[in-house]
């Protein structure tokens, strides 16, 4: 395994999209160690859903999720609030700055023997973090599909609920939203943006030291890499099955002469990167950038209400599309509050946690309830943002590329780190 | 109060046990793991597999050579400026002032002062927006490199701006212990210049009162994290960045190589620790004749003059960023180059307030405890100096340092397993003695000096008068002591509220403080309110020094003698 792991992997709210692993193949024995450990929870039978919220009341549910967003939190907040009113939970939210560290501590109780009174109840998680969890057997379930609003997402019709970076959730996470890949730019400084990775080169080079990516394995730095190879390559099929079944270095070689022709024309031309998506949005604030880019759709027009972007920023999305992906919560193995947790998990894919959820002035972090599934009541709830001027305009995010399997991301990030990582 | 001489003796070896039996133990930790050994991974045989991984990760060689580099380098600095600035200003009435003002700079809490100098030199920072558009001609910042370069430069500053307070009180506590004063009076009555005096009559007989404070500076200029992630390069980042990532990667298997990292880090301290102490010995052998050879001054007016000036520089970034701070907290859309914030706005501060209240208060709750611990611990294990009228013994004063010379990276991990094995809830407690890890070190320093050096003959005469040891402790030695305690506890206080790593590992995150809030805000890239957070880390410390100073004038107006004993 060659790699350093540079300052601030994932330390953004993309990190809970996670990344790619080796070992992110599922294993039938993950599934089959993980079932006896719900049978050993006497009290929990995942079809009584009355008696799952009467052990619930009273319980603290410790919900380790992200929180360098004070949107974020606030919207967690809010949850708390509610829970506390509607099933008597009270909600911590231990705040993180890596989600590694709660994956971390779910080990160290394993080790030591903890095996029903772990320190983590709730983890907002996906791709890499929850595949090394899944294959480590540190999650309880399957239970995703027991909550009662599951069927809201109507996941027969939109299978992205149950993959997460091409691994089948197999229930042991719940859906709570989704992210899409989304440029955008300061329109007094730029008149025209690139509307594809080959316009971009020629953008960068007029405009030289106003563009750059985060520092891979950071996970937004990590997408652009998967966004420029799907562009540049020629056949994306083998992308979507794992990397050792194709020739590795011929699909990935239009990738690198594009780098090294663009690195030159990036800001401290490529020889520094801005650790995390949410830094390169502060360089774009303190007018060091020209264009950036995002993971969560609503974030630039947030940012312009909140003094940290220009007025005059635009939102947009490439013309053949960007990557998209979904986020989900999911219990540790040795949860102590599995009761609290269902039910919380459960209230985050209500029609009322995931509107609020959705609304551009709270979060804006899309649903991933089915809108055919809610009444026409429910559905006018749900309000998008596409008016703002900095916001993406109505239909913008229906071009979603589906990410790559999770084995591109590990050999991807480890050639770039190879490349690029130390020089 | 018969037991009040078996249980004052007993507190010295009750502290040596917290400090030396979790890093001890933290390190055992990690032992295992970095051989291959840690079952709940599937890690179940002896291997040094993990060690290869490490020696064959890209970069790896210039991460030691930025932890090396920056630890010894930003240390070199520290100690030149204080030294000059001490021999510069050595019995006048700037030192008066300096000393006033140290206990505040030394409570910045670490994280703080690094965002305050990201801020204030990054390039669309506040020096480069002084200077813009006119003169220097930039109406979009420039593209330079700094902080982040890659030699560490910025890393650098950011140490030596922390480490020269330190230094200084450190100095200013040893002076006296090695007679400065009259050393230097003969020295000048000979006719040596002032600096030339100090040099070659109190330097030498100061310095190996001060080496331990040094190396404790070396050794967390070497391993330091925060710092190092806000102001250091990334690519690669230093050592002990990369551990801390290394442990916290989602890919599982990465925790035996963060291990073997942990141990590396440990060894890189180590050497930095060793390359000094050759150095130590180097320039005692070079500087031998040269200290001797009655020359009266050597470029006096030269060296006062650098001494003042690197001083000067010292507090004027430290002030800078702190001005800085204050305005980005208070800025809407400020856009470059504009040089001050318009309009101003209290947005940051209304949309911070709701959510500062818990972490204000756990802040203020664990520093408290911590804090109170360390000092009970402290004031019985000098008690129990005077008691058996012997000092410390020299292993004992090593332990001390143990917890400040051990990179935190290297044992903390393995806390955290230990902290599961013993069944001790992750929470207030574990927090509360992890603190008391870093915290007591910093009590024990500030305090010793001053408690050592009070006059003995106060308790004689009680004893006398036929007062028992209790009650002349009491009674006597502690009201006397009342200042220096204070000042002691408010030193501790500043510590506990800068710890970051102690506090998220041992509460498993479940406990939000100033410091640990401010560094998950600083990832989330909004300016203002990570100006908000550092700027509250920064108010509870100094609200503690003010509480210090203010509380023995107000309790003891009428025992004057006792506020400057």
């Amino acid at each position: 395994m060659h790699r350093i792991a540079p300052l601030a992997r994932s330390r953004s709210f993309t990190g809970y999209f996670g990344r790619s692993i080796a070992v992110a193949t599922l294993s039938a024995t993950a599934l089959a160690t993980a079932l006896p450990s719900l049978a050993q929870d006497d009290a929990l039978a995942l079809d009584d859903w009355t008696a799952i919220e009467q052990a619930a009341q009273g319980q603290t549910v410790y919900w380790n999720a992200w929180g360098g967003d004070s949107r974020t939190n606030d919207y967690l907040s809010w949850v708390a609030d509610e829970l506390e009113a509607r099933h008597d939970i009270e909600l911590v939210h231990v705040k993180l700055s890596d989600t590694g560290t709660a994956v971390s501590r779910v080990i160290a109780e394993k080790a030591a023997g903890n095996l029903d009174e772990g320190a983590i109840d709730l983890i907002w998680i996906n791709g890499e973090n929850f595949a090394a969890m899944k294959d480590n057997d540190l999650l309880f379930g399957p239970f995703a599909e027991a909550l009662p609003h599951y069927a809201l997402t109507r996941a027969d019709a939109n299978p992205e609920v149950r993959v997460d970076f091409t691994v089948p959730t197999e229930g042991f996470e719940a859906p709570w939203g989704k992210a899409q890949l989304t440029f955008y730019y300061d329109s007094a400084r730029v008149e025209t943006p690139p509307s594809s990775m080959a316009e971009l080169l020629d953008w960068a080079r007029a405009h030289p030291g106003r563009f750059t990516y985060p520092l891979v394995p950071d996970f937004t730095g990590s997408t652009f890499l998967k966004q420029a190879l799907i562009e540049l390559t020629p056949d994306t099929a083998p992308l979507y099955q794992p990397v050792e079944e194709s020739d590795f270095a011929t699909v990935t070689a239009p990738l690198w002469d594009y780098l090294d022709a663009l690195h030159p024309y990036l800001w401290r031309e490529g020889r520094n990167f801005p650790t995390s998506g949410p830094e390169m949005k502060r360089l774009m604030g303190d007018g060091e950038l020209s264009l950036a880019f995002t993971f969560i759709p609503s974030e630039p027009a947030a940012a312009v209400a909140d003094f940290q972007l220009p007025p005059t920023t635009r939102s947009y999305v490439l013309d053949a599309g960007t990557l998209g992906n979904v986020h989900f919560v999911a219990i540790p193995f040795n949860a102590s509050h599995k009761a609290g947790a269902l039910v919380t998990a459960n209230f985050l894919l209500s029609p009322e946690a995931q509107a609020h959820k959705q609304d551009p002035a709270v979060w804006g972090d899309r649903t991933v309830l089915d809108m055919d599934a809610v009444s026409d009541e429910v559905r006018a709830t749900f309000i998008d943002d596409s008016d703002n001027p900095a916001a993406l305009p109505a239909g913008a995010l229906s071009k979603t590329l589906p990410e790559p399997h999770p084995s591109w991301m590990e050999r991807l990030e480890a050639a770039w780190l190879e490349r690029y990582g130390s020089q | 109060m018969r037991l009040f001489s078996p249980t004052i003796r007993t507190i010295p070896w009750l502290a040596m046990a917290l400090l030396s039996l979790p890093v001890a133990g933290g390190l055992a930790g990690i032992l295992a793991p970095a051989l291959g050994w840690l079952p709940a991974l599937g890690g179940d045989e002896l291997t040094l597999e993990h060690w290869r991984t490490l020696v064959a990760t890209p970069g790896l060689a210039d991460m030691v050579r930025l932890s090396l580099s920056a630890g010894l380098a930003s240390s070199l600095i520290s100690l030149a400026i204080v030294m000059l600035f001490l021999g510069a200003f050595a019995e006048t009435r700037a030192l008066a002032l300096v000393r006033r003002l140290l206990s505040p700079l030394l409570a910045v809490p670490h994280a703080a002062a690094a965002i305050g100098i990201a801020f204030l030199l990054t390039p669309s920072g506040l020096a480069s927006r002084m200077i813009s558009p006119w003169p220097s001609g930039w109406d979009t910042p420039p593209d330079y490199l700094f902080p982040g370069d890659p030699w560490g430069l910025g890393l650098t500053i950011g140490l030596v701006i922390k480490e020269v307070p330190f230094l200084l009180l450190m100095s200013l506590a040893a002076l006296p212990q090695c007679q400065a004063q009259a050393r230097l009076r003969l020295a000048r009555s000979l006719g040596y210049a002032p600096v030339t005096a100090f040099a070659k009559a109190v330097l030498p007989g100061l310095y190996p009162l001060i080496r331990l404070p040094i190396y404790a500076v070396i050794a967390f200029a070497s391993a330091n994290v925060e710092v190092a992630m806000i102001l250091g390069p990334t690519t690669p980042p230093p050592l002990a960045v990369a551990v801390v990532r290394w442990i916290n990667d989602p890919d599982l298997s990465m925790r035996f190589v963060a291990s073997a990292a942990a141990l590396l880090q440990l060894g890189v301290t180590l050497a930095a620790l060793g390359l000094w102490w050759l150095g130590e010995r180097l320039v005692a052998r070079l500087t031998r004749t040269a200290l001797t050879s009655g020359r009266r001054q050597a470029g006096d007016r030269l060296w006062a003059g650098a001494g003042g000036l690197t001083t000067l520089l010292a507090v004027l970034l430290l002030g800078g960023s702190l001005v800085g701070l204050v305005l980005w907290s208070l800025a809407a859309w400020w856009p470059f180059p504009a040089a001050l914030p318009n309009p101003l706005s209290l947005h940051a501060w209304q949309g911070a307030l709701p959510g500062l209240k818990d972490p204000l208060a756990q802040t203020a709750l664990i520093g408290l405890a911590a804090t109170g611990l360390s000092l009970v611990l402290t004031v019985g294990a000098l008690e129990a100096e005077h008691l058996r009228n012997r000092g410390m013994a020299a292993w004992a004063e090593l332990v001390l340092y143990l917890p400040l010379v051990v990179p935190p990276v290297a044992f903390l991990f393995g806390l955290v397993q230990l902290q599961v094995q013993a069944g001790l809830a992750p929470g207030a407690l574990a927090v509360i003695l992890a603190h008391s890890l870093f915290v007591l070190p910093y009590v024990f320093l500030s305090l010793a000096e001053s408690y050592r050096r009070l006059d003995p003959r106060w308790a004689q005469v009680a004893a006398s008068l036929g007062h028992s040891p209790a009650s002349l402790f009491v009674r006597v030695r502690l009201p006397l002591l009342t200042v220096p305690i204070l000042t002691a506890a408010a030193v501790g206080f500043s510590v506990s509220v800068g710890q970051y790593l102690p506090t998220l590992l041992m509460s498993a995150g479940r406990l939000s403080t100033l410091t640990t809030e401010a560094v998950s805000l600083a990832s989330g890239g909004d300016r203002r309110l990570t100006a908000v957070y550092a700027l509250m880390q920064l108010l509870l410390p100094a609200l503690g020094f003010t509480l210090a100073l203010a509380l023995p004038r107000l309790l003891m107006r009428h025992r004057s003698g006792v506020l400057n004993p």
